[in-house]
Order: C-alpha cells, then structure tokens, then sequence
C-alpha cells in the first residue's frame, strides 16, 4: 500500500508539472509580445516603451522563461498563484470566490444524475429489450447528443420564463442552482444510465450470478447484492472521470446562466489574457482531477476486494 | 469448406461487415441517413438558400413566415440560409478535426506499439495526460490564447483530442504483433514497412474505424460548445454554436433563434452517434473498453 501511495504521489506531481508548464509555455508561443497585447487591448492603443517596460518590472515578465516558471512554480506550491492583471487582486482570492458556486453546480449535477441513471440503468439491464428498456436507452441517446448550451436555454423558455419564478442567471440561493443543475445533470445521467446498463449486462452473465440463481435465490437478491455491487466498479470509475465532464460542462452551462463559478473566470481570463488567472484556474483544475482520480481507485478497492492496486499501479 | 483455399475470404469479409453492419442495424442506417442529408445540404446549399449574410433591419426578428420559413435574426437576415451555410462548418470541422486526431492517433500508437520500451513508455505518458485531463478547458485555454477563431479551434480540438485513437491504435498493434502471421511474413522476408503496411494497417483499421464515428459526435459538440463561447467562427460567419448564442438575447421574442441552431446540433450529432452505435455492436469491437 505504501508503495503504491508512494508511486501514485510521483505520478500525481508529475502530472501537475506537466499541466503547469503546458499552460506556461502556451503564453510563450502566443504570437507578440504578451505584455504589449494585454496593454493595447486595455488602453485601446499602442502602448508606450515605458508602460511596457513598467507592466514587464510589474509581473516579472522581464525574467528569463525558466526563472520565471520557476517563480511562480515555487509561489504555487506554497499557495501564491500571483495577482491577476486586471482584477488587482490575487489570483488565490479570485478562485477561492469562484470555486463553490462551481463545487455546488457539480455537486448537483451529479445527484441529479444518479437519481436518474441508476434506476434506468437497473431497469434497462433486469428487463432487456422490453419497452422500458428502449425507451432508457432512447433517452439516454438523446441526453448524449443534445449540446447542453441549447439544453440550458430550451430549460429556461418552457419552464422558466412561463413560471416566471425560477432565477435564469447568477448563483446564491438552491433556486439558483436547479437550471443548471438539471442542465448539466441530465447529459451526465446518459452517460452513466448508458455504462451502467452494459456493465449489470456483463455481470449477469458471470458465474457467480448464475450460482446464485440456480441456489434458489429471489432475483432481487441476485441483482442486487450479486450482481450490482461488481457493476457499480466501472460506474464509480465513470463517476470519477465524469468529473472531467462536469468541468467541462459547467464552463458552458456557467456560461448560459451566467453563474459566477471557475468556468466564467476561466473564460473571462482567457478573453481577457489575464495569463496569471488562466494558469492558476489550469492548475487547481488538475488538482481537483488528480485527487478524484486517486479517490476513484481507493474505492475500487472497497468494491471489490479483489482488485490489487499494488499490481495495477 | 476449406478456408485456406480461398484467400480472398477474409478481406472479402471485412468489406461486407461494414455493409451488412449498416444493413442490419436500422439505427445506424437511421443515422447514416441523417448524415447523408445533412451532407447534401451542406454541399447542395447555395442552389437551396440566398445570401446568409444579406438582411435589412426593418426586416428583424421576423417570426416563421412563408418569406422566411424559420424566421429572421436581429440584423434581419434570414435563418434557414444561415442555418444551411452553418451546416457546411460544422460537417467540414467535425471531419477536419477527427481526421486529424485519426492521423496522429495512428502514427502515435503504431510507433508506440511497434517500438515499445522509452517511446512507448513516453507516448502513452502523454496520452494518459490527455485523456485525463478535461478537454474542453484545456481547448479552451489554447483556442483562447491562440485568439478566438474556427482554425484555433480546430487546433486546440486536434490537440486535446488524438489520445484515443493513439491508445486503441497501439493495443491492436500489440495485439497483431502476436499472430502468427506476422511471425510468418518475418520468415518469409518481408520488409518492415511492408509489414506495417500489408498486417498491422488493415488489423488496425476496424477499430479505428468506430471510434471515428463515435468521437464525430462528440467532436460537433465540442467545436459548437467553444463557438458558443466566443472562442470560434466570429460575425458574422453563420456557425451553428454562435448563432445560439447570438440569439440567447431574445429567448423570450424569438425563441426559434436559439431553438433551430439548437436542433440542427442536435440531429448532426444524434446522426453520429446511432451511426457509431450501430457500428460498434455490428463490427463488435469497442475501441472505448480497451484495456489501460
């Protein structure tokens, strides 16, 4: 077990230097001097030597590339992410205002997802190719294919506006959060009634399942204390690597009901070049991601005990 | 029957399989239908609609009339025109940007899979951090950077998104490599670029195949997802995501400027996936479950 903690730790680090730098360099290649780009587009015209220079003295921009990164790498780790450029504020403060309004979105999304996907899921696999079956899986296919912006916006002109009682944009309050939530929650239910569906598939077929069957056993208990439990492993995986998804997501569905979370501030630094801002969200993104990802593989092993992380790692 | 004495069996198979895949399953031939449409829109568009950028403002937000069958926009242009010309964008960047994860994908996992060891070891390093990390933010943050336009776009999707093929490329090679048709053809003394070319290649390709189906979808709403955002096709380019997002000003009087580009999304990418879908059960491969 140490072993593995410890591998994973190197991993881990590894891939949050990578992340770190990826998004450092990118600022390099970007055609043009950055410093002089974020002046034109804030003052309207071309900056000055001397205000390029300042600006330059002001963000550490005059260093060369590797001291630079390893600044900002070595503030990073004891928390200091800089100060955004616009904002005059620090970059930690800005995430830490952002981050639950995305959290919560994320959290809700996902109960919403599971409450719809793990009895369509069960359903869909117990009574196969039955009508209830198709229409799951129908639903499922269409909760793939529909972009969640239009989703939003389709949620808020047959339900919202005719109710005139359920907020379109902002955050703050549970009202808040049901667009959104639902949003997002819905896409995420496809994917996992869709996995779920063919891994209780799967199990069902294994020996042990028929062993309980043929010992007399009421189906219900098969399906549910056999055969679940071992389907549930790719969906915990799913679960954790739809994190991805929620991220991904909530940058759209933040967008469309204009929820101050990690997605706007992201999208807002990118158009704006706040570079310090960009590479902070980057960062406690991979973060976040890493530690689902770990705590994915610990409860496989509470799952099934027959997974040996020392061997898989 | 003897299988050995007809050498041309096996490759007469995987012809029909695709075939006989598309035949026998009727979603898939639903979305291979929808497909076919949509592309003969696409390519037939000009002689079907006027000019999508041509309008007059005292001609604005008209709703669905014979005039103009699914409505106008703010600036008075038509939407049904803009809706076909975006039909163009959106099928040229979906192809564009799968075709080129395809390719890179390839030449990744089969110099992975072929080499082993460091390059390999390297490779699938990359890929892992790839297909970890969330794609659409870090398309984002490239896209954002390289300034907002549909090659950037096109880009950053490239970018983040050959870590599959690459992965399911390199386990099928690693698959091929233990045949004993490979070992054959290397006593019988065929070079290794004609080795690649003439096993590894066609073993290759099944899978490949699928998974290009199945990311088209996911490719449409991921380029239409960062245009919504700003970060693609700019005006007054009629991209389907952008003009969702021109038209989220007006849920409330005009509706249908959200709902149509909405739909037309929609229908492309739900034409994909059945499409994969029924690939992917018929040719029964599932490059999305290989092995880490």
């Amino acid at each position: 077990m140490c072993w593995y903690l410890l591998k994973r730790v190197v991993s881990s680090a590894v891939v949050l230097g990578s992340v770190s730098l990826a998004t450092y360099a990118l600022v390099l290649i970007t055609p043009g001097d950055p410093a002089e780009t974020i002046l034109r587009e804030r003052l309207n015209s071309q900056p000055s030597d001397q205000e390029v220079s300042q600006f330059r003295a002001e963000h550490g921009l005059e260093e060369p590339f590797h001291v630079q990164y390893a600044n900002w790498l070595g503030n990073a780790v004891s928390g200091d992410l800089g100060q955004s450029y616009f904002h005059g504020r620090a970059v930690r403060e800005l995430i830490a205002a952002h981050l639950p309004a995305t959290i919560e979105l994320a959290v809700a999304a996902m109960i919403v997802a599971l409450v719809i996907s793990v009895p369509a899921g069960i359903v869909s696999a117990v009574y196969r190719q039955t009508s209830l079956d198709y229409i799951s899986q129908a639903g499922a296919l269409f909760g793939v294919s529909v972009p969640n912006f239009w989703f939003g916006y389709l949620l808020i002109i047959l339900v919202a506006l005719p109710l005139n009682a359920i907020p379109t944009s902002g955050a703050g309050s549970a009202a808040h959060l049901v667009l959104p939530a639902v949003t997002l929650g819905t896409g995420l239910a496809a994917v996992i009634t869709r996995l779920l569906r063919a891994s209780l598939l799967e199990t069902l077929e294994e020996p042990y399942v028929r062993t309980a069957r043929s010992k007399g056993l009421y189906e219900r208990v098969v399906v549910y204390r056999h055969a679940l439990r071992s389907a549930l492993i790719p969906v915990v995986t799913v679960i954790g690597l739809q994190f991805a998804y929620v991220l991904n997501g909530a940058v759209i569905v933040e967008a469309v009901f204009n929820r101050p979370g990690l997605g706007t501030l992201l999208v807002d630094a990118v158009f704006a070049r706040d570079y310090p801002v960009v590479q902070g969200v980057v960062l406690v993104t991979a973060v976040l991601f890493v530690v689902t990802n770990f705590l994915v593989d610990l409860s496989y092993r509470y799952l099934d005990p027959r997974i040996d992380l020392e061997a898989s790692a | 029957m003897n299988t050995l004495s007809d050498p041309g069996r096996f490759e007469s198979i995987r012809r029909s399989n695709l075939l006989t895949a598309l035949r026998n399953n009727p979603a898939s031939l639903a979305g291979g239908i929808v497909i076919a449409l949509v592309t003969l829109v696409a390519i037939a568009g000009p002689v079907l609609v006027g000019d999508p950028n041509a309008g007059a403002l005292s001609n604005r937000l008209q709703p669905p009339s014979m005039a103009h069958p699914l409505g106008t926009d703010p600036l008075g242009r038509d939407v049904l025109s803009r809706l076909v010309y975006g039909a163009r964008i959106t099928l040229a960047m979906a192809v564009s940007i799968t075709l080129i994860r395809l390719i890179i994908g390839f030449v990744v996992g089969l110099l992975a899979g072929l080499f082993g060891g460091l390059v390999d070891e390297v490779l699938m390093r990359v890929v892992d951090f790839l297909l970890a990390f969330p794609g659409i933010v870090l398309a984002l943050v490239i896209a954002g950077i390289l300034g907002p336009s549909l090659r950037n776009v096109l880009l950053a999707l490239v970018v983040v998104g050959w870590g599959s093929y690459a992965r399911v490329v390199r386990s099928s090679v690693l698959s091929v490599r233990e045949e004993p048709f490979v070992d054959a053809a290397k006593l019988a003394g065929v070079s290794r670029i004609r080795l690649v070319w003439t096993h590894f290649v066609p073993n290759v390709a099944g899978p490949v195949v699928v998974l290009s189906t199945l990311d088209l979808g996911g490719v449409v709403l991921a380029a239409a997802g960062l245009s919504f955002l700003g970060l693609g096709a700019q005006p007054p380019t009629p991209e389907w995501g952008t003009m969702v997002a021109d038209g989220s000003d007006y849920l409330r009087s005009a509706p249908w400027l959200v709902n149509v580009p909405g739909v037309a999304i929609a229908v492309v990418v739900l034409g994909f996936n059945l499409l994969g879908d029924g690939l992917r059960d018929s040719l029964d491969t599932d490059p999305t479950r290989v092995n880490r």
